[in-house]
């Protein structure tokens, strides 16, 4: 570790996924995230790596699938519209089993929506990213620090995994500034060959990168083999933070942005003597889904709360099973929920249960 | 031994896998796989070289070749070779994609990685139809030819014309070769091979993008025998796609 420096999210970000070998960067400008991209561009070529700026974010997802399947450290950043053209290379990145990283800092939508931070991508980025069975295995930072943190474990689990892993920020964790410290930067030269990559076949067989699968049997072996990885990131990847959970009887749970602002309530309400706590799920994919299973014997209420109009409270109500009530709230995005509302909700909510 | 005095005058390119191919008789996508293959083991390049495969009639081409492949989605294989490449920049990389691929859903990625002089070889099959799902309307689908997709014949007014590719991209600073060739008789399947062969040095000494353009048969869903294809393309192909060097390098004819 070295000293801290004062950083914009986006740019700590893109200088953690250099000191972990990325070289590769191939992206399309998107506001709240072109200082990712910006960044790279000035970077990557210092280190004798390659910035490119791709036609479209359809291009750039086909791109970092050319380059993850060439056996490189690659990534691509986005914001929301932008994810939803990179979800047709992404399919393909995760059907072939191709490592590779991907930033959404997410914007408010539907359609063009807007720039101000948002978390209306969850479903998107867990669920539903395109077509076929399969997820990308998704970090949520609440922090420029944590965002460097896991972008410094995102290699190394998109190779784990041999799949795509998603860093999903929004634009204020992209925006804002934080002190920073990085890690010792490693050398990708000196990472584990990748003995699948197609670098031309010298001396061996030759290697195919590909997602058709003809045979029912085999694509049907390719679809279980997938949910193994699922089942192994939900036994050895969880990754989540408790505050206050030791003799809370409401538990909030947030992510990301919306966490910050959970914890300044929950903080507040203990001030107030309601002993509450929080769960802030860090990996939304795999969910912590056992950790609030737990909680559910342990408070009378969960309160999810989110910059959408609630979509990661129907992971907390599938994890609670309905032995405790699951109250949600929520702000779409663009316009900020505030700790105040959010302690006014766990009162009313405390009042409801007792 | 009497074996001993057997020469082999023809047989598998190195290059390629062997495997029985899928297209249908009279198809010329076998004979275009044979000519890269040819090329591959003349230049010497097979442990060096990584090709990609289209969506369209020639998605298992990777079958056929035996050196690294990717298989890229519908039309995305320039961008998927740029990947490649800006990777392994000391290596010989190739997109094979068909008209739908390379001329409808994949426009703006040909153009972008062609105008980036991205050095790559692009080897263009123009069938002028969807082979795969069956008879469609291609960009290249000739004024007044019949489809599943325009029943009555196409129709300048409803779809536009048929897009002359090789022409638009010629006009890009980035794009070194540019030609167009045919496969519709022996004479022309030779120049398409030097064609290719070309295509493949012009990459190898890095002077930017290079394009094949080779025009095909598809008895299947033009609803002709073989050999009325091979005609047919003759007939009505050559006029409106006609064969030649739109761009390529100084010196290329010494390559
Ligand atoms: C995104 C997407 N859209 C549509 C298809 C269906 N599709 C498969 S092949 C093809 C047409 C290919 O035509 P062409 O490129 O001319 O190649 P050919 O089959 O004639 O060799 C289409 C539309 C697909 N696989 N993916």
């Amino acid at each position: 570790m070295g000293e801290k420096k004062l950083m914009k999210g986006n740019e700590a970000i893109a200088e953690a996924a250099i000191r972990a070998g990325c070289r590769y960067f191939f992206g399309y400008p998107i506001t709240p995230q072109n200082e990712i991209p910006a960044y790279m561009s000035r970077r990557l070529p210092e280190e004798g790596g390659v910035f490119l700026q791709a036609e479209s974010e359809v291009a750039a997802s086909n791109m970092v699938y050319g380059a993850a399947g060439a056996g490189a450290r690659v990534m691509t950043s986005s914001s929301s519209p932008g994810i939803s053209l990179k979800a047709e290379g992404i399919s393909y990145i995760a059907a072939a089993e191709l490592p590779c990283v991907i930033v959404n800092m997410m914007r408010g939508g539907p359609g063009l929506g807007g720039i101000e931070p948002s978390q209306s991508d969850y479903f998107q980025a867990t669920k539903g990213m395109a077509h076929g069975n399969f997820h990308l295995l998704v970090m949520a930072p609440s922090s420029v620090q944590e965002g460097v943190d896991l972008m410094s474990q995102a290699f190394d689990l998109a190779d784990k995994y041999r799949g795509p892993v998603m860093l999903l920020g929004d634009g204020m964790i992209g925006q804002m500034m934080e002190p920073v410290e990085f890690p010792e930067k490693i050398d990708p030269t000196e990472l584990p060959p990748k003995e699948w990559a197609t670098d031309g076949a010298r001396g061996r067989e030759k290697n195919v990168i590909n997602s058709l699968y003809l045979d029912p049997d085999v694509l049907e072996n390719l679809n279980w083999k997938l949910q193994e990885k699922y089942e192994q990131m939900q036994r050895e990847d969880v990754k989540y933070e408790e505050y206050h959970m030791e003799d809370a009887v409401v538990a909030v749970i947030a992510y990301g942005t919306a966490a910050r602002i959970a914890l300044d309530a929950v903080q507040a309400a203990r001030e107030d003597g309601i002993r509450v706590g929080l769960i802030r799920p860090i990996t939304l994919f795999p969910f912590p889904e056992q950790v609030i299973a737990r909680a559910s014997a342990q408070v009378d209420a969960f309160l999810t709360t989110e910059l959408s109009t609630g979509q990661m409270v129907e992971d907390v109500r599938l994890a609670v099973k309905g032995r405790t009530p699951v109250f949600f709230h929520g702000r779409p995005g663009g316009n900020m929920l505030t700790p105040e509302e959010l302690l006014e909700e766990i009162k009313k909510i405390r009042g409801e249960v007792q | 031994m009497k074996q001993d005095k057997l020469k082999e005058v023809a047989g598998y390119p190195d290059s390629m896998s062997g495997r029985d191919m899928h297209y249908c008789p009279g198809c010329t996508q076998g004979i275009i796989h044979r000519l890269i293959g040819e090329v591959i083991d003349e230049l010497k390049i097979k442990e060096e070289t990584i090709g990609i495969a289209p969506v369209g009639c020639a998605v298992l081409a990777y079958d056929y070749f035996d050196i690294d492949m990717q298989e890229a989605s519908h039309g995305r294989a320039p961008a998927v070779a740029t990947g490649i490449k800006r990777v392994h920049p000391d290596k010989m990389v190739f997109t094979y994609q068909g008209d739908g691929d390379l001329a409808s859903i994949g426009t703006a990625e040909i153009i972008h990685a062609a105008n980036r002089g991205e050095k790559i070889t692009t080897v263009f099959v123009n069938n002028a139809i969807y082979g795969m799902t069956g008879g469609q309307m291609a960009p290249t689908t000739l004024l007044g030819q019949k489809t599943k997709t325009t029943p009555r014949g196409r129709s300048s007014e409803e779809t536009g014309n048929p897009l002359k590719v090789s022409e638009m991209l010629s006009m890009l600073d980035g794009a070194a070769y540019i030609v167009r060739v045919s496969t519709h008789d022996l004479e022309n399947i030779n120049k398409t091979k030097q064609a290719i062969k070309k295509a493949f040095k012009v990459q190898q000494q890095g002077l930017g993008f290079a394009l094949v353009e080779v025009l095909s048969t598809c008895p299947t869903n033009w609803g002709l025998s073989p050999r009325q294809a091979m005609e047919w393309l003759e007939k009505n192909m050559i006029p409106e796609f006609p064969p030649r060097v739109f761009c390529a390098p100084e010196g290329v004819d010494e390559l």
